[in-house]
């Protein structure tokens, strides 16, 4: 006979009860596994799926996913020239926030090295890759736009092409891809006015210079569009991919490219690094530490509730002892019980995790490791917490049964 | 040879308590049972009587004096001679005071699971555990849980679990204070079949003074000295 499943049958409402209280607990544990998981996998998920061996950046920065980053677009031209690179590619990459149905919608613009780079590697689950060198952009699936739909930013509308999924930035903001000069376009957007403003200091300034005096034509070039003034750079970049033929260590290229004075290079595992230990590198710590702390109160209160439950059975148990149990049937007893409110709160845990945690903001990965990891846990915690009711039903005196 | 009782007490002295608290529940109750005698106990409330059945029991162990079961010495003064658990469950028969049954087994089950900590296969149990509520008419509630059953039934059912490993001691608390005298006296006598069929030692705490032509032997505590009345 089964002493451990008939005293549940006995008690099933309260069990039931306390199983699933058991299962929400472990739930949160999960969760938060979950949420530091899909927290380093969103960092790193686009530098693994752009792809690039290495990242050349603005000197002593930590590269545009940790800071801003500006490098002159000349740079491309300047890496291809290195032996060994096979490819190289701007990148533009800033994120922005504007309002959209009231709401505030943040975009992480990412530009694409036209026409070399069309998004081809991003995975579409609806659309297709750019198709043009302006208007266009694909968007990932959190941004919440439709196949077709035209989003104005800037002074331009720009169409949704295509829809990826997964794609988002460090902070959790869904990525619109975009040309570089489209996203350049976007981030260095001014307003008309601000434009024409800016035309007249300008020329103030340029009466006043020596240029000015010396060369009273150039100031009608003043009011021209900064892009046709030779003496004024392009916009910049934020950083430059470089792929290195087959075969090539990417070390030996960035080698090479670390000697230039204005520029800094990281390889992809780099880059990874930097992002983890900087930006997310505190967030993913202090949801650690929350999850180490949630395992810890899970404990408690597994341990507390076993304990109670043994409480609730002391007399049986000193009635049990009284005629003869050995302690192997009463410890048996407690083990069980415990390790069924374990599993089941385990399974519980799952399931309406299962349901839930998609419909988070950010995404909430549940791992095979992280799984059997924390059903491990569970076990462990099972097993340690029903010590405590272990210990107290073998201090029972089976006197207590006549009492 | 020395002859071997079914049970015998050397000057079993009881003390709870120490100091200004101090209660010498039990003072020097010696006894001696045969095999196949039924013994009964009478006495005033707080004379001794549970006092030295839990003793004898195994249950609480004495401050001085011996227990031997079948010739064999269990208690030495506090100390225990024997696995006390494993011999009360292959030797001892208790029935208590109050009814003391585990709350989250049935009848029946309450039964069974003496049988089965005793090594019996639970098909076997089950089958014995039937047969007992039966023979003591409550074979009709052998599923219900005690809370459902009467004091009386549930006293019954205790028997039941008392002689299931057929011990061969069988101790019991006034186990028919829940009882009408009639179902009492039927207990009284199952005991005393129980104790000559199978050579086993019975001891009953009883007030009920009707039931004691049953007895072989009468004894009669009084502030915890134990006195034979024949
Ligand atoms: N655990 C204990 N601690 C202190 N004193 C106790 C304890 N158990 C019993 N006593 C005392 O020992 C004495 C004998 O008690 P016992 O229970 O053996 O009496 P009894 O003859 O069985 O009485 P009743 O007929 O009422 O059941 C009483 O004075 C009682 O108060
Ligand atoms: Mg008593």
């Amino acid at each position: 006979m089964n002493l451990a499943s008939k005293d549940i049958r006995h008690n099933l409402g309260r069990f039931a009860l306390t199983t699933l209280g058991v299962g929400m607990l472990l739930m949160v544990v999960m969760g938060m596994g979950g949420i530091y998981r899909g927290i380093v996998e969103d960092a790193t998920l686009l530098i693994d799926r752009v792809g690039a061996d290495l990242w050349i950046i603005q000197r002593n920065t930590r590269g545009p996913f940790a800071e801003v980053s500006r490098v002159p677009p000349n740079l491309v031209h300047r890496a291809l020239a290195v032996p060994s690179v096979q490819s190289a590619r701007e990148f533009v990459y800033h994120t922005i926030q504007r309002e959209r149905e009231g709401k505030p919608l943040r975009i992480a613009v990412l530009g694409l090295s036209w026409p070399t780079d069309k998004g081809e590697w991003i995975p579409l689950i609806a659309g297709r890759p750019l198709a043009q060198n302006h208007f266009e952009m694909i968007a990932d699936k959190s941004l919440g736009f439709r196949l077709g739909e035209t989003v104005e930013l800037g002074k331009e509308t720009y169409t949704v092409v295509g829809i990826t999924t997964s794609m988002i930035s460090s902070n959790g903001d869904g990525i619109g891809f975009f040309t570089v000069t489209d996203a350049q376009a976007i981030q260095f957007d001014t307003p008309g006015e601000a434009v024409r403003l800016e035309r007249a200091s300008r020329e103030a300034r340029g009466e006043r210079s020596e240029m000015g005096l010396k060369q009273p034509p150039l100031l009608e070039q003043a009011v021209k569009p900064s892009g046709e003034l030779p003496a004024i750079a392009r916009p910049q970049l934020s950083a430059v991919m470089v792929s290195v033929s087959p075969g090539t260590d990417p070390n030996q290229v960035a080698d090479i490219i670390s000697g230039w004075g204005d520029v800094s290079v990281f390889t992809q595992k780099g880059q990874r690094e930097l992002l983890l230990k900087g930006s997310v590198e505190k967030i993913r710590r202090q949801i650690g530490l929350f999850r180490i702390l949630l395992t810890v109160i899970a404990a408690i209160i597994m341990a507390l509730i076993l304990y109670t439950l043994t409480l609730d059975k002391i007399h049986s148990i000193a009635l049990l002892k009284l005629i003869g149990a050995p302690n192997t049937v009463i410890l048996g007893m407690i083990m069980q019980q415990a390790l069924v409110l374990g599993v089941l709160g385990f399974g519980i845990a799952y399931l309406i995790g299962q349901k839930v945690f998609p419909m988070f903001p950010r995404r909430v990965i549940l791992t095979q490791v992280d799984l059997s990891q924390l059903a491990f846990i569970v076990l462990v915690i099972s097993v340690a917490s029903s010590f405590l009711g272990i210990w107290k039903a073998m201090r029972v005196s089976p006197n207590e049964a006549l009492s | 040879m020395k002859k071997s009782f079914a049970i015998e007490t050397h000057d079993l002295t009881k003390v709870y308590g120490t100091g200004n608290t101090e209660v010498v529940a039990m003072q020097d109750a010696s006894m001696q049972v045969q095999h196949g005698e039924v013994v009964a106990l009478l006495g005033p409330s707080g004379s001794g009587k549970s006092t030295f059945l839990t003793a004898v029991g195994l249950i609480n162990p004495p401050t001085f004096g011996q227990v031997f079961i079948g010739g064999q010495l269990t208690l030495d003064g506090p100390q225990a001679r024997t696995n006390l658990r494993s011999f009360r469950r292959r030797h001892i028969g208790f029935i208590f005071q109050k009814s003391n049954l585990i709350p989250f087994l049935s009848a029946i089950e309450n039964v069974q699971i003496a049988l089965e900590l005793n090594g019996e296969t639970s098909g076997t149990a089950r089958r014995r555990a039937r047969e007992l509520l039966d023979d003591l008419g409550i074979g009709d509630r052998a599923d219900n849980l005690p809370s459902m059953l009467s004091g009386g039934q549930q006293q019954r059912v205790a028997v039941a679990r008392a002689l299931a490993n057929r011990p061969s001691v069988i101790l019991a608390d006034e186990p028919t204070a829940a009882l009408d005298s009639h179902r009492g006296r039927q207990v009284m006598e199952l005991f005393a079949q129980v104790a000559h069929e199978r050579g086993a030692g019975v001891i009953v705490v009883t007030h009920d003074h009707r039931a004691l032509d049953v007895f072989d032997t009468i004894y009669e505590m009084e502030d915890g000295r134990m006195f034979r009345q024949g």
